[in-house]
C-alpha cells in the first residue's frame, strides 16, 4: 500500500506530515512507557540500591550476585522447572483436543468447539484462581466429593501440585489455539496417501502428521513457555510460602515489606532474558525443522 | 481462529477406530468449564462456607450489588478500560495505517516493539513503569495506570487492524486518489471503513485484558484507586469472601458476551468480504 511519490506543488504541509502524525505519537508513547523504562530497569540492575537516587556505590555486578545465592538461585530454578512442567501438561493434554477439533470434528462445529474451549480464557483470571482453591482447599470440593466417596482426602493446597494444577488450567486454551490453527493446515493428502500405502495409523502420526505439525508445538511451547514463567497470580495464590517463585519474589522486592529496587531489577533483567532466551531457542528450531522440511 | 475451509477430502478415510480422542476433548472441556460450574454453584447456595448444596439463594447477588467497594473499584476499571482502550483505538489504528503505508529506516524495530508487551512478563513491565514514574517523578493515578495500560491495548488494536489491512485490496485507495482524493481523504473514506471490525474486535480484546489485568494496575495505581482485580485480589488474600462468586458469575457471563460479541463481528465482516 504505497502512497504514490509523486511531489506536486499543491501537496499541502499537513501531507508531508502525515508519516510522522500516523507514526510519531504510538512510536512516542511506546519509546517512553515501554522502551525506555525496560532500558532503566537493566541499567537500575547494575546499580545497587534501594531506590533510584541513593545509590551509594558506582555500577557492579552486586546485584547479580545477589540473585546467585542459593536460596534464591532455588527460587528461580523452581520457576523454570514449574514452567517447564506447565508447558509438558499443556502439550500433553492438548494436543489430542486441538487434533480432534482440527481434524475429525464435523467441519461446522469446529471454529464452536475451538471457541468455546478458549472462552475461559476471557473470563477474571483471578477469579478462575479463586475457583481453584475453592475446589482444592482441605474442605473445598474435590474433598468433600473424596469423602462421600469414602476415599483418602488430599491435601495438595498451598503446595506445588495446586500451582501447577493452576498454571496448566490457565495457559492450556493457548496451546489448544496454536496446536488448533497449525493441525487444521495440514495437508491431509499426505494422511491418506500414508494410510493407502498401508502405514499403521501409529506411524502415519509419529511419521506425517507430527513432522508437519512441528512449528505449531514449537509455537504453543513457546508462548505457553513465556506465559509460565511470569505467571504471578497463581504462583501466589495457590502456592504455599514453600513454593516462592521469581515472578512471586520479584513482586515482593518492589511492594513488598522489604523493598529491594536493585535487586528487584536485576531478577526482573533476568526474566526478560529468560524468556528472550526461549524465544531464541525455539525460534532457530522451528528455523531448522521448516528448512528441512 | 481460521474460518475459511475449503477443499477437505472426506475424514472417514484417515481414521476408522473408536475416537478416544473425542471422549478426550470433552473431559478437557470438563476440566475447562470445572472451575466455572463451582463459582455458579457457590454464588446460588444458601451457605457459603459449606462445600455441600445447602439451598437455593439469591441472597450473594443482592449483596453484590449492594457492596459500595465492589461497584466502586468497578467504576476505578471502567474507567480505566474505556480511557485506554480509546487511546490505544487511535494511536493503534494510524500506527498500523502508518506501518502498512510507509517505508522507512528503522521500520522493523518499531513494528516489533509494538508487539513486546505480549512478549514480556507482565510484572517485568510492571515493574519497569513505576520505576520509571518513580524517576520522573509522576505522582501516581488513574492517569498512570491509563497510561501504562494504552501500552499493551496498543499491541491488540496494531495486531487485529494489521491483519485486515494486509488482506484488503490496496488498489482501492489508489483508484479514490487517481480521482482526486487526498491521502487523508482516501484514509477516512475508502480505508478506515474497511477497518472499523478489525479496529472493534481489536478493541473488545484490549478491553478485556485491560478489565483482567492485577499487576500493571497495582503497580502503577495511586492511592484511593482500587481497579476490580486489586480489590478481587485483596478479598481473596484476606479471606473467602462469599461475595466472590456472585461476582465471578456476572463478570464471566460480561467477558463471554464481549467476546462472543468480537467474533460475531468478525465472522460478520468475513461473510461481507466472501460476499463481494
Amino acid at each position: 500500500m504505497a502512497s504514490s511519490p509523486v511531489s506536486n506543488s499543491s501537496q499541502s504541509w499537513f501531507q508531508r506530515l502525515e508519516p510522522f502524525l500516523m507514526l510519531v505519537p504510538a512510536g512516542l508513547w511506546l519509546f517512553l512507557l515501554l522502551i525506555l523504562p525496560t532500558l532503566l530497569i537493566f541499567q537500575l540492575s547494575l546499580v545497587p540500591g534501594i531506590r533510584p537516587g541513593d545509590l551509594v556505590n558506582p555500577s557492579s555486578l552486586e546485584n547479580y550476585f545477589k540473585i546467585f545465592e542459593p536460596s534464591v538461585l532455588w527460587v528461580i530454578l523452581r520457576s523454570i522447572g514449574l514452567s517447564l512442567l506447565t508447558t509438558l501438561f499443556c502439550l500433553i493434554l492438548g494436543f489430542p483436543v486441538a487434533y480432534w477439533i482440527a481434524l475429525l470434528a464435523p467441519e461446522r462445529w469446529q471454529n464452536l468447539l475451538l471457541l468455546g474451549f478458549v472462552l475461559p480464557l476471557w473470563t477474571s483470571s483471578l477469579l478462575r484462581t479463586y475457583a481453584w482453591i475453592s475446589i482444592l482447599r482441605p474442605t473445598g470440593v474435590l474433598n468433600t466429593i473424596l469423602t462421600t466417596l469414602h476415599l483418602p482426602t488430599l491435601d495438595v493446597m498451598n503446595q506445588l501440585p495446586a500451582v501447577l494444577i493452576g498454571m496448566t488450567y490457565s495457559l492450556l486454551p493457548y496451546m489448544v489455539l496454536i496446536l488448533y490453527s497449525s493441525l487444521e493446515k495440514l495437508d491431509r493428502r499426505l494422511l491418506e496417501a500414508a494410510a493407502d500405502l498401508g502405514a499403521p495409523p501409529k506411524d502415519v502420526f509419529m511419521n506425517v502428521t507430527v513432522p508437519q505439525a512441528l512449528p505449531g508445538i514449537a509455537a504453543g511451547v513457546l508462548l505457553v513457555l513465556i506465559n509460565a514463567i511470569g505467571d504471578f497470580i497463581n504462583p501466589e495464590l495457590l502456592g504455599g510460602p514453600s513454593s516462592m517463585t521469581a515472578a512471586r519474589l520479584l513482586y515482593r522486592k518492589f511492594l513488598g515489606a522489604s523493598p529491594d529496587w536493585g535487586m528487584g531489577s536485576a531478577l526482573s533483567a533476568l526474566l526478560i532474558m529468560l524468556v528472550t532466551l526461549a524465544i531464541v531457542c525455539l525460534v532457530k528450531y522451528g528455523d531448522k525443522n521448516a528448512r528441512s522440511i | 481462529m481460521v474460518i475459511s475451509k475449503a477443499n477437505l477430502s472426506p475424514r472417514s478415510n484417515i481414521i476408522t477406530k473408536p475416537l478416544w480422542q473425542a471422549w478426550w476433548t470433552l473431559l478437557m472441556f470438563g476440566f475447562m468449564y470445572l472451575p466455572i460450574a463451582v463459582l455458579a454453584f457457590y454464588s446460588f447456595n444458601e451457605s457459603a462456607i459449606s462445600a455441600q448444596w445447602t439451598g437455593f439463594s439469591f441472597k450473594w447477588y443482592s449483596r453484590f450489588f449492594n457492596d459500595e467497594r465492589i461497584l466502586q473499584s468497578l467504576s476505578d476499571s471502567l474507567k480505566v478500560a474505556l480511557g485506554s482502550v480509546t487511546i490505544a483505538a487511535f494511536l493503534g489504528t494510524l500506527m498500523a495505517v502508518g506501518l502498512a503505508r510507509y517505508r522507512f529506516w528503522g521500520r522493523d524495530v518499531y513494528q516489533n516493539a509494538v508487539y513486546l508487551p505480549l512478549i514480556i512478563p507482565d510484572i517485568s513491565i510492571a515493574v519497569a513503569t513505576l520505576v520509571f514514574l518513580a524517576a520522573m517523578t509522576v505522582p501516581l493515578s488513574l492517569g498512570t495506570i491509563i497510561t501504562s495500560h494504552v501500552v499493551f491495548c496498543l499491541a491488540y488494536v496494531a495486531l487485529a487492524v494489521s491483519t485486515r489491512i494486509n488482506s484488503l485490496d490496496s488498489h482501492l485507495e489508489e483508484a479514490a486518489q487517481d480521482l482526486g482524493a487526498t491521502p487523508f481523504e482516501s484514509f477516512r473514506l475508502v480505508l478506515l471503513p474497511q477497518l472499523y471490525p478489525a479496529i472493534i474486535s481489536g478493541c473488545l480484546l484490549a478491553f478485556v485484558c485491560s478489565m483482567d489485568d492485577f499487576l500493571i494496575a497495582s503497580f502503577t495505581a495511586g492511592g484511593g484507586i482500587n481497579t476490580l482485580p486489586m480489590e478481587i485480589y485483596s478479598r481473596i488474600r484476606t479471606n473467602l469472601t462469599p461475595d466472590l462468586n456472585a461476582l465471578s458469575v456476572v463478570l464471566i457471563v460480561a467477558s463471554g458476551l464481549v467476546v462472543l460479541l468480537a467474533e460475531f463481528i468478525r465472522r460478520q465482516s468475513q461473510a461481507k468480504r466472501s460476499r463481494v
